[in-house]
């Protein structure tokens, strides 16, 4: 079974990244919702180190750029805004994608504080794929202004994964979001996030079917892959079994007692 | 590989039994989980001021109330409209005193030069009397419109409009961002056709191109303001403009009508399919810099459909001057041409000679009003069409009825789009079939719906 074009895309985006610049440590990906002060947040991080480039096959438009932090080299990707990555548009494609297949190190999710809800449906979406997600509640100072206050210390431990305050446009909190980002990756410590529980049937049907995925060994939740497998139309079910495959060629081939099924 | 092969097949056949056993609404419920934990973390963390009532979502409950959402908006259409009739009649008088005040001077410039008749008639009864018309009659209802319409646009409307209408468009098998790409239409409907690119659903994309054109674009609406004033004339006796500006909602109505109604039969025909979902974020009101807004819809707006009309103008006068005067065997080109397309036209209440404007009026709208007055004007007696009153002369000398006037007003805002909105269809669909389409379904919409206005009237004696 080869792989599909678009799970091919993903690895010659990855390649190209590679290639265009020197090897850096860690791949961080930045998701959020439109006018989170994405941007401003990947512009305050990269400062001018920073190119865009193309989503091959798509009329996506990704920018990356480099860091260094604590003699650390960083690569930053900055994925399209999305409200979700459940929907059917380009842009939720590209960052699902990037997001599973793509395995970034970590997730920064930049999330706006005056709207905290809606913000907080794509970061459970994205903490189901992933443990390695950090929330960057920005825009802290509009917040302010429109009377909203938020129990930093509240969220965090109720989503299990950290959560930095920012003000990206003054770059207040960005070095401490480096900093996060620098334990979370090269720690060595697994965040525990809050997994959404769904109702029992299909709980049921979750763990019958991760625990089948299990085995293949891949850095995405399989819990997530199966949620997928069940609930998706079948151009995405396609992308994850093939992406299973190629796991699996992989870990046979790296390691001899490979897992055998 | 053959390892890979079984173990596809039998995950497969794991996954399908099941998604049998889970049922068909698993993404909903999925969803609806999502969110309910959002929420519930919400309310855990966030602590907001909730005495002070913030302006913006007062105002969101009223612009987008089930109750008031919709009297509010057909009252801010109307208003603008209004605004516009009202407006634009005294500076359009003005304007067309002044311009054919020169046409008089023009003509006496060339009797003095010596200069042969037909030069004289194909420039100045020609180009510059279409031109003298299309700038008197457009630009006073077009500089007072555009203004209005982007201070809405500025102030944040328009997507509450499409929040409103949402759920119509969804009923018809179509997307609510729909609504965004008709607003676009309102100034252009190859605009209108380029912004339906932020509809990501192929299926719902193409519904949007289909029925785009049923918003009266700005090249259409002095037609349907001339129509107003001239049918609200004949019908009160006198031009009132309350009643045009009711004549010209119900005409966008009925628009928007046939819009919901075609796309609920493309859906369920040549493109079925299910609408999709899509979040719609209602951005901040702000209220717009008046400089920068009567800047901007002054010469980005204004200046350029007027100069897109002269341009377009100028050949087509002169092709139609050329049209009325060329005579072969007897009769006029535009007499032959008419004659063929009278009996159809008659048909749906209208006539061959506005028929034949509208076909002439193809590379643009803005020009099948001066081409209608031009080819009954040159068949005789030459008038100085300084008012609506005056036109309506003309033009009922011609055999005209109220009943004409409203079928040109349908005719116009439903009939095929213009060349340079085929052209951006074709070439965003990139597809003749679904140009030729785009071209065709509207037409037969306009034929029809004239041919059964017209019935109508007759069965109940109306004309």
């Amino acid at each position: 079974m080869g792989m599909t074009r678009q799970a091919s895309g993903i690895y010659a985006f990855l390649d190209e990244l590679r290639t265009a610049a020197q090897d850096y440590h860690a791949l961080v990906a930045l998701a959020g919702n439109p006018n989170t002060g994405k941007s401003t947040v990947f512009n305050g991080l990269t400062g001018l180190n920073q190119h865009t480039g193309n989503w091959p096959g798509k009329t996506v438009v990704l920018a990356k750029g480099f860091y260094r932090h604590q003699g650390k080299r960083l690569a930053l990707v900055d994925l399209p805004g999305t409200y979700s990555l459940l929907a059917q548009s380009v842009e939720e494609q590209v960052a699902r994608d990037f997001i599973c297949f793509g395995e970034p190190d970590a997730v920064v999710v930049v999330t706006d504080a005056t709207c905290l809800e809606r913000n907080l449906n794509l970061a459970l979406q994205i903490m189901e794929i992933t443990s390695q997600v950090i929330i960057c509640l920005n825009l802290l100072d509009e917040a302010k202004r429109k009377q909203i206050e938020i129990d930093r210390e509240k969220l965090q431990s109720l989503l299990g994964i950290p959560v930095i305050p920012t003000v990206a446009r003054n770059h207040d909190g960005l070095d401490e979001l480096k900093t996060a980002i620098n334990r979370l990756v090269f720690g060595g410590e697994t965040p525990h996030p809050r997994r959404v529980r769904y109702d029992p049937d299909l709980e049921t049907a979750l763990t019958e079917l991760s625990a089948e995925l299990e085995p293949f060994q891949t850095r995405v939740n399989p819990r997530w892959l199966a949620l997928r497998l069940l609930d998706s139309d079948y151009p995405l079910v396609k992308k994850i079994i093939s992406y299973l495959n190629h796991h699996r060629r992989h870990t046979l081939k790296s390691t001899p007692q490979g897992v055998k099924l | 590989m053959s390892t890979n092969t079984v173990m596809n097949q039998t995950l497969f056949q794991r996954i399908r039994t099941l998604r049998e056993r889970l049922g068909p609404d698993l993404r909903d419920r999925v969803v609806a989980t999502l969110y309910r934990h959002a929420e519930e973390i919400t309310a855990q963390v966030v602590r907001e001021n909730t005495a002070r009532c913030d302006l913006d979502t007062c105002l969101d409950n009223i612009v987008t109330s089930r109750v008031w959402g919709f009297p509010l908006m057909l009252l801010l259409f109307s208003g603008v409209l209004w605004l516009t009739i009202a407006g634009a009649n005294y500076p359009s008088a003005l304007l067309s005193k002044l311009l054919f005040g020169f046409e008089a001077r023009l003509t006496a410039a060339f009797q003095t030069l010596n200069a042969p008749a037909w030069l004289h008639g194909m420039v100045v009864l020609g180009m510059y009397r279409t031109l003298a018309w299309v700038v008197s009659v457009m630009l006073p209802p077009m500089a007072i419109f555009f203004p209005l319409f982007t201070f809405f646009e500025d102030l944040g409307y328009l997507p509450r409009v499409a929040f409103n209408l949402d759920r119509f468009f969804k009923k018809a098998g179509a997307h609510g961002k729909q609504v965004l790409t008709m607003c676009m239409g309102f100034g252009c409907n190859a605009a209108g056709v380029i912004s339906t690119r932020i509809i990501e659903s192929p299926r719902e994309r193409l519904v949007a191109i289909l029925t785009n054109n049923f918003v009266p674009c700005n090249g259409r609406f002095p037609t349907l303001f001339t129509m107003a004033a001239i049918i609200t004339g004949t019908l009160l006796s006198s031009s009132h403009h309350l009643a045009a500006t009711l004549f010209v909602t119900g005409i966008v109505v009925t628009g928007i009508a046939v819009t919901l109604l075609v796309s609920w039969l493309l859906s369920k025909t040549l493109l079925k399919g299910v609408p999709s979902s899509f979040t719609l974020e209602l951005p901040p009101y702000r209220l717009p810099k008046i400089g920068t807004l009567l800047v901007r819809s002054v010469l980005d707006r204004t200046i350029f459909v007027l100069m897109r009309a002269v341009l377009v103008a100028l050949p087509a006068g002169l092709v139609t001057w050329c049209f009325a005067n060329l005579q072969v065997s007897g009769a006029s080109l535009l007499d032959h041409a008419a004659g063929w397309l009278q009996g159809f036209g008659r048909l749906i209440g209208l006539d061959g000679y506005i028929l034949l404007a509208f076909l002439l009026g193809l590379p643009a709208n803005e020009i099948v009003l001066p081409i209608l007055i031009m080819s009954y004007l040159s068949q005789g007696a030459m008038l100085e069409l300084e008012s609506v009153t005056a036109l309506k002369e003309l033009l009922f000398n011609n055999g005209w009825t109220w009943l004409t006037a409203l079928n040109i007003s349908l005719f116009s805002l439903l009939h095929f789009p213009c060349a340079t909105t085929l052209i951006t269809i074709a070439k965003e669909t990139r597809s003749a079939k679904w140009t030729l389409l785009a071209a065709a379904i509207p037409t037969g919409v306009a034929s029809a719906v004239c041919f059964l206005v017209t019935r109508l009237a007759h069965l109940f004696n109306l004309v």
